[in-house]
C-alpha cells in the first residue's frame, strides 16, 4: 500500500468513527534505542491512530526544551538516521501496523541524500514525513523523492501563515496537514492558544484534507478540547514528559497514551461531528 | 506561486534560501517586503546616512601601515578602521540599519544573538538610540570569555540571556534567538548579526555592509591613486568580508582573500574553517540557510573552536560559498596561534589593538606581504578593536599567571 493510502485511510477510519485521529510523537533513540522501540510498540497498542517519530538533530531550532533534551539524549545514545531506519523497520516487524510518520531537520536527510533517505525509509516501512524547516518553498526535491516513492510529504500552516500561503501549501498537500497550534516552539503548556478553533476554521473553509493540530497539547482534556474541532491531535512533549522519569517507562506511555485515547473517544458523544 | 513575491533572488547560486519553520515564512516575507520599500525610500537612507555620519563616525579611516609594511619589505599594507566605527566594530553598521527599520515595521522588541559580544553591543547601542528593547543570547562559554562586552550591553540597557544549550557558543545563542522569535514575531524583530540565516538577511547585512568596501574603495584610490592587490578579510558568519568584497567585486584585478579560523590547525579538527576540510566543511543547511557547514557523516552540526569567538560558528554565509565555487574570492584560515601572534604585532607596531577576529586577516596579511613588490597593496579589514580580548590575550600569553604572582609577593611583603 502506499504510504499516502495508509495516512489517508487512517484518517477516514476516525472521521468515520467521529473522533479525531490520536496522533503521539516520540523521539526515535531516547532515553536509547532500545527502550525508544518498546515505548513507541506500547504507545502503539495503547490507542494510537497514526505515529510521528522524532530521527534526532543537534540543533532543533523549532523544538522547546522537552524536545531539544530528547533528542540531546538519543544523540549521545549514538542514534544515526540509519539507525532511526532501523527502528522503523524494528516496529514494522513487531507488528506495529498503523501509519508511522517520520520527523527530521533538513540537514541530516540531506547529509543522507534526499532520495536515498526517502527510498530506504518507504522500505523501512515510513508513511510520510514531516520535516519542519523545509517549507513549500524549498521542498522541491523532496516533494519529488515523496511522488516517487508514493509517501507523504506533510507541510504545516501555522496562526501567522498569509491566505495566499495557505492556498499554496493546502494545494500541495497530500494525507493530511499539519496545523502548528501557537506561534512559537514545541513544548507543553499549561492552557490553549486563543483562537485555535478560529485558525483551524479558516483552514477548514479552504480544504477538505485532513487537519491535525500540534505544539502545545498537554492533557487529556486539551486533547479532547482539540479533537472536537479538528481530524487529528499531536501531542509530543507531554508524552516525553511522561515517560521519563517513570519506572516502567513503556508502562508509562500506555498509560498516558491510554488516557487521551479515553479522552478523544469522549469528545464524540459531545460533539458527533 | 506564493502571491506577489519581491524581485530580490532568494539564492546565492545553489546557495541561501529559507529552510525555517513556517511559522517564520510570513516575518522573512514582511522583512523583505520592508527592505524593498525602505531601500528605495530618500528618508530612511538620510536617516541612516545621518546616523552613520554623526553617530557612528563614518567614514572610518584608511590607515597606512607603515612600520608594519617596512618590516617586511613588501606590499603596502592599509588598515580599514571598522575598529574606529562606535562600539568598537563593523556590526553597528548592521544594528543601526536593522533597528531603523524594525521600528518602521512597527516591531518595538529586538533579539539577537552574539559570540564574541560585539553584534550584541551594537545592537544593544541602536536599541539604546532608537528606543527599543533589546534581548540578547549568549552562550555561557562566550559569556566568560567576553566578560567586558557583557557588561556593556547590560549598561546600555539589553537583557543579556545566557544560553547553556550545546555548545554554549555562537550556534546556540543563534538557536535561542530564533526560538524566541518564532514565539514573538509578531512584535519582535530579529536582529540577526551576519550574513547569513534566511533569506532576506543575508542580503540585507551585506547591503548594510557594503558601506565598508564603497568607502574603503574610495579611499585607496585617493590615498594610492590605484585599487588594492588583495582585500583580505576574516570570516566568521562572512559580515564584514562581504562588506568589503562587495564594492570590489567587478574589480577583477583585485583577488578577494576570506579568513577562517584555523583554531589549532585543520588536522586537529579544532576550528571552524569551513572550506579547509571537504570531509567536516560540506554543503547543509544550518539556521536557515544552505551554505557550508561543519558536520559529522550524519549531518550532525560539529562543535568548532576559535580563540575569537567571532569566529567560532560552523556555518559560513551563503554568498561566500557562491564567491568561492565561482573563484571570485579565495579562502585561508589562520590559526590561534599565528592570530595571537599578529594580535601581538599589530598593536606593538601601529599603536592598534586589533579584535582577535581581525587578527585573522591580519596574520594573513603579514603572510602575504614578504612575497609581494613593494608597489603592490593589501588592503586589511580591521573589523574591530580588541579590548574586549584582553583577558583572552592576557591568559594565552600567561601573563594573568604573572600578574596573581605579583600580587601575592605583594601581600606576603
Amino acid at each position: 500500500m502506499s504510504g499516502l493510502t495508509h495516512v489517508s485511510s487512517a484518517f477516514q477510519s476516525t472521521q468515520a468513527a467521529g473522533r479525531a485521529a490520536l496522533m503521539p510523537y516520540f523521539t526515535l533513540g531516547f532515553p536509547n534505542p532500545q527502550a525508544s522501540l518498546e515505548i513507541i510498540e506500547a504507545v502503539a497498542h495503547s490507542g494510537a491512530d497514526l505515529i510521528e517519530l522524532g530521527i534526532p538533530f543537534s540543533d532543533p531550532l523549532a523544538d522547546g526544551p522537552t524536545i531539544q533534551h530528547s533528542t540531546q539524549v538519543a544523540l549521545h545514545q549514538g542514534i544515526t538516521v540509519a539507525g532511526c531506519l532501523e527502528l522503523t523497520a524494528e516496529l514494522r516487524s513487531r507488528g506495529v501496523a498503523m501509519p508511522l510518520i517520520l520527523m527530521g531537520y533538513v540537514n541530516p536527510i540531506l547529509a543522507f541524500g534526499i532520495e536515498r533517505f526517502v527510498a530506504e525509509a518507504a522500505d523501512a516501512g515510513a508513511d510520510g514525513f514531516i520535516v519542519p524547516d523545509l517549507p513549500l518553498e524549498e521542498a522541491k526535491g523532496m516533494q519529488a523523492a515523496c511522488a516517487e516513492h508514493q509517501r507523504a510529504l506533510i507541510f504545516m500552516l501555522a496562526p501567522t501563515s498569509t491566505p495566499e500561503r495557505m492556498t499554496a501549501v493546502i494545494e500541495q498537500s497530500a494525507g493530511f496537514l499539519y496545523l502548528v497550534s501557537l506561534i512559537g516552539v514545541t513544548g507543553a503548556r499549561s492552557d490553549l492558544p486563543s483562537g485555535l478553533e478560529a485558525f483551524v476554521q479558516r483552514v477548514r473553509d479552504q480544504s477538505s484534507i485532513p487537519l491535525a493540530v500540534g505544539f502545545g497539547v498537554s492533557t487529556p482534556a486539551q486533547a479532547r478540547a482539540v479533537g472536537s474541532f479538528s481530524d487529528g491531535v499531536i501531542i509530543g512533549s507531554a508524552l516525553i514528559n511522561a515517560v521519563e522519569g517513570a519506572e516502567d517507562l513503556p508502562q508509562a506511555a500506555a498509560r498516558f497514551v491510554g488516557d487521551l485515547r479515553t479522552a478523544l473517544e469522549s469528545s464524540r458523544s459531545e460533539d458527533g461531528r | 506561486m506564493l502571491g506577489p513575491r519581491s524581485s530580490l533572488p532568494s539564492k546565492f547560486g545553489i546557495y541561501g534560501g529559507q529552510y525555517v519553520p513556517e511559522t517564520l515564512m510570513p516575518a522573512l516575507a514582511e522583512l523583505e517586503g520592508a527592505y524593498l520599500k525602505l531601500r528605495m525610500d530618500a528618508d530612511f537612507q538620510a536617516e541612516l546616512e545621518r546616523l552613520l555620519s554623526t553617530y557612528v563616525g563614518r567614514p572610518t579611516p584608511l590607515s597606512h601601515a607603515r612600520r608594519l609594511t617596512a618590516k617586511f619589505s613588501g606590499a603596502q599594507i592599509y588598515l580599514k578602521r571598522e575598529d574606529l566605527a562606535h562600539s568598537g566594530a563593523h556590526k553597528i553598521n548592521n544594528t543601526l540599519g536593522q533597528a531603523l527599520m524594525a521600528r518602521h515595521m512597527g516591531k518595538r522588541r529586538i533579539v539577537a544573538e552574539t559570540g564574541a559580544g560585539q553584534h550584541g553591543v551594537a545592537a544593544a547601542t541602536a536599541c539604546a538610540l532608537l528606543d527599543l528593547k533589546c534581548v540578547v543570547y549568549m552562550g555561557t562559554v562566550d559569556i566568560a570569555r567576553q566578560a567586558p562586552n557583557v557588561m556593556r550591553m547590560r549598561l546600555l540597557g539589553a537583557e543579556v540571556r545566557p544560553v547553556e544549550a550545546g555548545s554554549q557558543t555562537l550556534k546556540d545563542a543563534i538557536n535561542e534567538a530564533i526560538r524566541d522569535w518564532v514565539t514573538n514575531v509578531q512584535d519582535t524583530h530579529y536582529l540577526l548579526g551576519s550574513a547569513l540565516g534566511p533569506h532576506p538577511y543575508p542580503t540585507i547585512v551585506r547591503e548594510l555592509q557594503s558601506v565598508i568596501g564603497r568607502e574603503a574603495r574610495e579611499q585607496i584610490l585617493s590615498q594610492a591613486g590605484k585599487l588594492p592587490d588583495q582585500c583580505i578579510a576574516c570570516v566568521g558568519g562572512g559580515s564584514n568580508s562581504i562588506g568589503l568584497f562587495h564594492a570590489f567585486r567587478e574589480d577583477e584585478q583585485v583577488a578577494l582573500v576570506g579568513v577562517e579560523a584555523g583554531g589549532e590547525g585543520i588536522d586537529s579538527g579544532k576550528h571552524a574553517a569551513r572550506f579547509a576540510d571537504p570531509t567536516v566543511g560540506r554543503p547543509g543547511v544550518l539556521h536557515g540557510t544552505y551554505s557550508y557547514v561543519l558536520q559529522d557523516s550524519d549531518g550532525q552540526i560539529a562543535g568548532t573552536h576559535s580563540i575569537a569567538a567571532g569566529l567560532d560558528y560552523p556555518a559560513i554565509g551563503p554568498e561566500h560559498a557562491l564567491l568561492r565555487d565561482l573563484g571570485r574570492a579565495t579562502y585561508t584560515w589562520v590559526t590561534d596561534e599565528q592570530a595571537l601572534e599578529a594580535f601581538g604585532l599589530l598593536s606593538r607596531m601601529e599603536g592598534i589593538i586589533p579584535a582577535l577576529e581581525s587578527a585573522h586577516a591580519v596574520a594573513e596579511a603579514v603572510r602575504r606581504a614578504p612575497g609581494m613588490k613593494q608597489d603592490q597593496i593589501l588592503l586589511v579589514n580591521l573589523s574591530g578593536r580588541g579590548d574586549k580580548d584582553l583577558d583572552t590575550v592576557a591568559s594565552e600569553l600567561g601573563w594573568d599567571e604573572e600578574l596573581r604572582a605579583q600580587e601575592a609577593t605583594e601581600t606576603t611583603s
